[in-house]
């Protein structure tokens, strides 16, 4: 399946593991929850780096004293309209400070890129028939937000303040307040962002 | 009322063009129809009996005299020269063309219009009193807080795809005008002791299938934590709300299953986690949007007029209108003007082009260009001057538009029925005409008083019955449309869902047991009682007993 990172394509070097499948020697494998909480030690013996995959009605909580032991967490989007995860992902990222690949997997669609993203997500397992030039493609299309979430951009107020002169310039990872440097006055929201165009993300921590 | 700046204008433009892909890909085929649905849904485009229909949002109901200009070139263009105004302040066209529907919602972006998230499992357009800013107990204008959450809640990356359909309504007075109670989140503006402004929250309102009315969860919410709260509400909801199951996705039901004491705390430990984490606007930001509601240039004018006074003496039609369709204003000399759309047999909420345009006038000639929407589909002009009701009067009569009916039994509300809806089981516009029809003699509809009548085509009760003081409902039975009538609904702060009257009529018979109804309450009313006062009094009885006397 085709796994997007920071905007390309790029090989996908894990395994997601059937829960009768023989565990792999040595290489990066996925895992359910059924099969972390059965074979938890055998799991962490593993001299490999594990990642869990949680169906939408597993929500991250269930494996919250253990996330540092993942360096996927992969949640799954069953269809287009069930948005679970969206939440789940805004809450490892900012609530309980998870760090590594947050990954799409599922039904992915185009459609639902730049809503991905900006919960936090960072990796994303295509549903089969989309492509890398779709997805840029829906990445670009809305680049003014009202919100300030797990990505970190700044939401339209923000913006505006820096345009009225109220905040000043910050480098773009910088930008997790509103009270940074005041930025050139620009014009157009799109050239004071450019959403999806592999920023360095800081993840927010919270607590 | 608010405008644009180039943030706001950027994302519309750039929402018109991301839709005009999606209805690109849908006609190249590389999208099919049920893989278009969710993404049209998500921009106010459903696929109705006979053809697409749109609806715009207009948020709080409040149009500028340009808006409605635009609004008529849209009917005219796209349409079939006119446009459905809804009981959620919007406006829906009903015969666009798929093709067509990118240039029209371009030809909205000019006038800072839009369709986003007016359908689908969204955030919707959310609702205001439509005596906004004119009221004279208000607290505080409700559009504020409206304009607020509109933005906050727009392309939302985490609530964009809720279990179900999401709707908030904001009033600042006692009256509740916007039926708060019956939204999924209504919040009514209050005072604390120290007099600081801020919300009862209610959640889990709603009518369809299981009309609930809406919990308090939290009885005062100061107004700076606004949005936080609500984050933290969605965030409960998206997590909780059921997904398995279409009609028991609504958040009223999970705040009924939980227990409203177990969701309240739910949502107050997730708030105690975010309130400070930053989701609130700035300072500068929330005066930016006040100061878009700051009250119009008023003139400082008299109580009284004397000319007006005159006219209201001798003139008893207009003495007529004045009673039904004026209301008073908070600054002396102005009052608030309701123009009824519905005319005696015709379709509540439908207005022409050539209207639309005329009222666009009006509104700049009488009312500093602004006009109002109400969730009971009448549209308002809510500044005009005591000395220019007159003259006003007379423009909206030769536009009929002066049918002075607001609040009586012909002020109907009805879904589109099954003369447009694929989901309704009966028609409700032929029935609406027929009651006010058959009510036309204002007189008689004077003395009978105010009444909300409302009538749904189906269970999904977008007619809004369950919270008429007569409430209809279209049922289908063997391939016969029948009526089912409900008594007793009340939709403002003493909220209250209406009784089942008894068996289903066909639909030759629901005009005579309306009136069946009006008689009875005439028959027992005492000194002045409304009919929902009466209802109190005496129950359900007495018009079952006269309903199925014949029987």
């Amino acid at each position: 399946m085709p796994l997007i990172k920071d905007n390309e394509l790029v090989p996908d070097p894990w395994v997601t593991l059937g829960d009768d499948e023989a565990l792999p020697e040595g290489a990066p494998a996925i895992v359910s929850f059924e099969r972390w909480q059965s074979e938890r030690e055998a799991l962490l013996q593993r001299n490999a780096p594990l990642g869990i995959r949680l169906r939408s009605d597993q929500p991250p909580k269930l494996v919250l004293d253990d996330l540092d032991r993942f360096a996927v967490v992969a949640l799954e989007f069953p269809r287009f309209g069930d948005g679970r995860a969206y939440s789940y992902a805004r809450l490892l990222r900012e609530r309980y400070g998870y760090r590594g690949e947050l990954r799409a997997v599922g039904n992915v669609l185009r459609d639902q890129a730049l809503f991905m993203l900006r919960c936090g997500f960072d990796a994303f397992e295509l549903a089969e028939d989309s492509a890398l030039e779709g997805w840029r493609e829906s990445l670009a299309e809305i680049s003014v937000f009202f919100q300030p979430t797990a990505d970190g951009r700044s939401p339209a107020h923000a913006l505006r303040a820096r345009r009225n002169g109220h905040g000043a310039i910050a480098p773009r990872a910088e930008e997790s307040d509103d009270d940074g440097p005041i930025a050139a006055a620009s014009a157009a929201p799109a050239a004071a962002e450019t959403p999806g165009l592999s920023a360095a993300r800081e993840p927010i921590t919270a607590h | 009322m608010y405008r644009y700046d180039e943030f706001d204008r950027t994302l519309v433009l750039e929402r018109v063009a991301q839709f005009r892909g999606q209805v690109a890909r849908r006609l190249s085929g590389e999208l099919t129809e049920d893989e278009f649905r969710p993404l049209r849904l998500m921009n106010g485009l459903y696929l109705q009996l006979h053809a697409y229909m749109l609806r715009v949002a207009i948020p709080y109901g409040t149009l500028s005299a340009r808006q409605m200009r635009k609004l008529a070139d849209i009917a005219r263009r796209y349409d079939r020269g006119y446009g459905h105004f809804t009981t959620r302040q919007n406006i829906q066209y009903n015969w666009p063309k798929l093709e067509e529907i990118p240039d029209l919602l371009a030809d909205l972006a000019e006038v800072e219009m839009h369709a986003i998230q007016t359908s689908g499992n969204s955030f919707r357009n959310v609702t205001a009193d439509h005596f906004a800013g004119v009221a004279a107990d208000e607290i505080e204008d409700p559009r504020i807080y409206a304009e607020i959450i509109r933005q906050w809640s727009s392309l939302h990356p985490e609530f964009s795809f809720l279990p179900r359909k999401f709707k908030v309504a904001v009033t600042a007075t006692v009256h509740d005008r916007a039926a708060v109670r019956f939204h999924d989140i209504g919040l009514h503006m209050r005072r604390n002791e120290a007099g600081e402004p801020g919300f009862e929250v209610l959640v889990g309102g709603g009518l369809g299938r299981t009309p609930m009315i809406g919990k308090t969860i939290r009885a005062f919410l100061p107004t700076r934590h606004l949005l936080s709260y609500l984050e933290a509400i969605m965030r409960v909801y998206n997590q909780l709300g059921r997904r398995d199951n279409l009609f028991k996705a609504r958040i009223k039901i999970l705040v009924h299953e939980l227990g409203a004491e177990a969701f309240t705390e739910m949502v107050e430990e997730e708030w105690g986690y975010i309130k400070e984490t930053g989701v609130e606007l700035p300072a500068e930001e929330f005066e930016r949007i006040q100061a878009y509601f700051a009250p119009p240039p008023y003139e400082a004018l008299p109580t009284q007029n004397r000319e007006f006074e005159v006219r209201r003496f001798e003139d008893r039609d207009f003495a007529g209108w004045l009673r039904s369709n004026v209301s008073a204003h908070k600054m002396p000399g102005y009052a608030i003007v309701s123009i009824s759309l519905k005319p005696e047999g015709g379709v509540p909420g439908d207005l022409t082009a050539e209207q639309m345009d005329a009222v666009a006038d009006l509104a700049e000639r009488y009312s500093f260009g602004e006009i109002r929407v109400s969730h009971e589909q009448n549209l308002l002009l809510a500044d005009v001057k005591l000395a220019d009701l007159f003259e006003l009067w007379q423009e909206l009569g030769g536009l009929d538009l002066a049918t002075p009916n607001i609040g009586l039994i012909s002020d109907i509300i009805a879904c589109p029925g099954l003369d447009y809806c694929n989901l309704a089981n009966a028609r409700s516009i032929p029935v609406a005409q027929q009651i006010s029809r058959r009510f036309a003699e204002l007189t008689r509809q004077g003395d009978v008083g105010d009444i909300k009548l409302k009538i749904s085509g189906c269970i999904n009760a977008c007619g809004h019955h369950h919270v008429g003081n007569i409430g209809i409902l279209g049922l289908d039975k063997k391939g016969e449309e029948y009526y089912q009538i409900t008594l007793g609904g009340n939709a403002d702060e003493n909220a209250a869902i209406g009784k089942i009257v008894g068996p289903a009529f066909p639909y030759d018979e629901v005009v005579d047991a309306v009136e069946t109804i009006v008689d009875t309450y005439l028959d027992v009313r005492q000194n002045g009682e409304k009919f929902s006062e009466t209802f109190a009094r005496v129950g359900i009885t007495p018009f079952k007993e006269k309903l199925y006397a014949a029987h």
